[in-house]
């Protein structure tokens, strides 16, 4: 079983407490947009065997959403961070780095 | 050198009886891979190995290769509840998995291969007023799409399932929808029955063969290369269920597909008390008794990305928890085994036979949580698909371009979680 830090109320809850919500950092697509970016935005998925930056609810806590960045091969979790952020904070990624020696950067 | 297949009969296992099966070959070769074939198919689980038996068996293509990373079969054709229906909502869906089911009937006589297809009946449960009006549609559509189902009384679920309680606590049985021709099989028979068709109409089965890369030239495809080597091809067909995200990332698009676990598990061995499939969506189970006695249960998926074949204790525990308030017999049985499988989940719980923005590359996946069921008619139809290089009427609606216009096949509010 999954357990996640809230990055708001700072509880390792249990993935139980939590629900999730797909891929985080997925940019808009406004007005303009040709369809080839909305189809993008609305259903392509990076879907990695690795590292994945994702949302997650604190559902059954204090309800906010949040992101965490987790390998999808191991389960490892390398850290949660706050939904109001554009990419993952750089000491996530410094750790992920630190933990993952080949990684790419991903595909966000 | 020919290597001389066993037809398999009464006939062969009374010779083999009284020579103290000494003499039976085996089903399929091992062959090196050749540096290139006119078709490559990626992944020998049940669609992959069915798509090669249509491309030879359909269109007599037969310079065809089947790669897999592991062993055969040894992904989600080994690991399901083997449930086999068709008693779907949209008439898309219903085309296909009909067309699969009906394939089913005459597969072990087809593949002289014993798969073990026990059209025993699979009902539905329904436990809400919801469900028995989303039933009763769908009971009508079939009824249209030529699929014999039925809505059935609370009375006759009990009549057909002596064991079930059908005034539950939470949820009792307010009917139920009834295939008759649904039924199982015998998922490892699928695999090994198709694997072993193939490789007697000269196609090569490579396992332990690892794709790492796919190559293209001019936005066409030429090959993969392999743990084995690289080998070229024509045509490349991509049927690899919770791993399409890694090979649409090799060729360089991506697919509306997110790869998560799903989990079934097995009790000890009863005498036998069930001769029907049962699902209940509402609760989230569903259970059928093996031949050997063990009953089968299944529940619910992950909501996480995860491709490690193991899933999260609580759905154990839901699934479980349903069933045992379903069938209160059973509430004394030990679990004997529990795994996980990585499925792949499209937004509309349909799946995506297609062409790829990469010329000659198809892919056939997102079959989600109810892939056993759709072996035959998921190869028919990409063996179709690849052989053309055109989809054919049952995989045209499933193409990748519905997500772009919209044109969702949707069954993921009709089917529930149970799929």
């Amino acid at each position: 079983m999954l357990i996640l830090r809230c990055p708001y109320c700072g509880v390792d809850a249990d993935e139980t407490e939590l629900a999730p919500g797909g891929e985080a950092h997925i940019k808009r697509s406004g007005p303009g947009s040709t369809d080839e970016e909305f189809e993008t935005y609305l259903f392509a998925k990076v879907n990695p065997k690795g590292v994945h930056f994702e949302r997650w609810r604190h559902s059954h806590g204090c309800g906010k959403w949040f992101h965490v960045a987790r390998c999808t091969e191991t389960l490892e979790v390398f850290g949660s961070y706050r939904a109001q952020t554009l990419k993952p904070p750089k000491a996530i990624i410094d750790k992920i780095a630190g933990r993952r020696p080949g990684w790419a950067g991903g595909r966000n | 050198m020919a290597i001389q297949f066993n037809r398999y009969s009464a006939m062969s296992l009374a010779r083999e009886a009284l020579r103290g099966h000494a003499g039976w070959k085996e089903a399929w070769r091992s062959p090196e891979p050749a540096t290139s074939y006119d078709i490559v198919v990626v992944g020998a689980g049940g669609h992959g190995l069915a798509t090669a038996y249509h491309l030879a068996k359909n269109y007599g293509i037969r310079n065809v290769a089947i790669l897999e990373k592991g062993w055969l079969g040894g992904g989600n054709t080994g690991r399901n509840t083997t449930i086999i229906r068709s008693n779907y909502l949209q008439d898309d869906s219903a085309a296909i998995y009909e067309k699969s089911r009906l394939l089913y009937e005459s597969l072990s006589q087809e593949l002289n291969f014993n798969v073990m297809f026990s059209p025993r009946g699979v009902m539905m449960l329904a436990q809400t007023h919801h469900e028995v009006r989303g039933y009763i549609r769908t009971a009508n559509a079939n009824l249209n799409q030529g699929i014999r189902t039925e809505f059935i009384s609370a009375d006759k679920v009990k009549r057909l399932c002596p064991i079930i309680s059908i005034d539950g606590p939470r949820y009792p049985v307010l009917g139920a929808l009834w295939q008759p021709r649904g039924g199982t099989a015998r998922h490892d028979a699928v695999a090994w029955g198709y694997a072993r068709a193939c490789s007697e109409m000269g196609l090569h089965i490579i396992e332990q063969c690892r794709v790492t890369a796919v190559n293209s030239s001019g936005g066409r495809v030429t090959g993969v290369e392999t743990t084995r080597g690289p080998i070229g091809c024509s045509k490349l067909a991509v049927v690899v269920a919770g791993h399409s995200g890694e090979l649409a990332e090799m060729a360089g698009f991506r697919l509306p597909i997110e790869s998560v676990a799903l989990q079934a598990l097995v009790s000890e061995p009863v005498k036998p008390c069930l001769d029907v499939v049962v699902m209940a969506n509402t609760v989230h189970g569903y259970i059928s008794q093996s031949d050997k006695g063990e009953l089968v249960i299944g529940g619910g998926a992950d909501g996480f990305n995860n491709y490690t074949q193991r899933g999260s204790f609580q759905h154990v525990e839901e699934t479980v928890r349903a069933l045992v308030e379903t069938f209160p017999i059973i509430s004394r049985l030990r679990m004997l085994r529990q795994w996980g499988g990585i499925v792949d989940m499209t937004g509309d719980r349909s799946p995506i036979i297609s062409k790829t923005p990469v010329e000659n590359l198809f892919v056939n996946c997102g079959w989600g949580t109810g892939g056993f069921k759709a072996i035959p008619g998921s190869g028919w139809a990409m063996a179709e698909l690849v052989a053309n290089g055109e989809p054919g009427n049952l995989a045209a609606p499933f193409g990748l371009d519905r997500f772009r216009e919209g044109r969702f096949i949707d069954e993921s509010v009709a089917a529930g979680v149970a799929h």
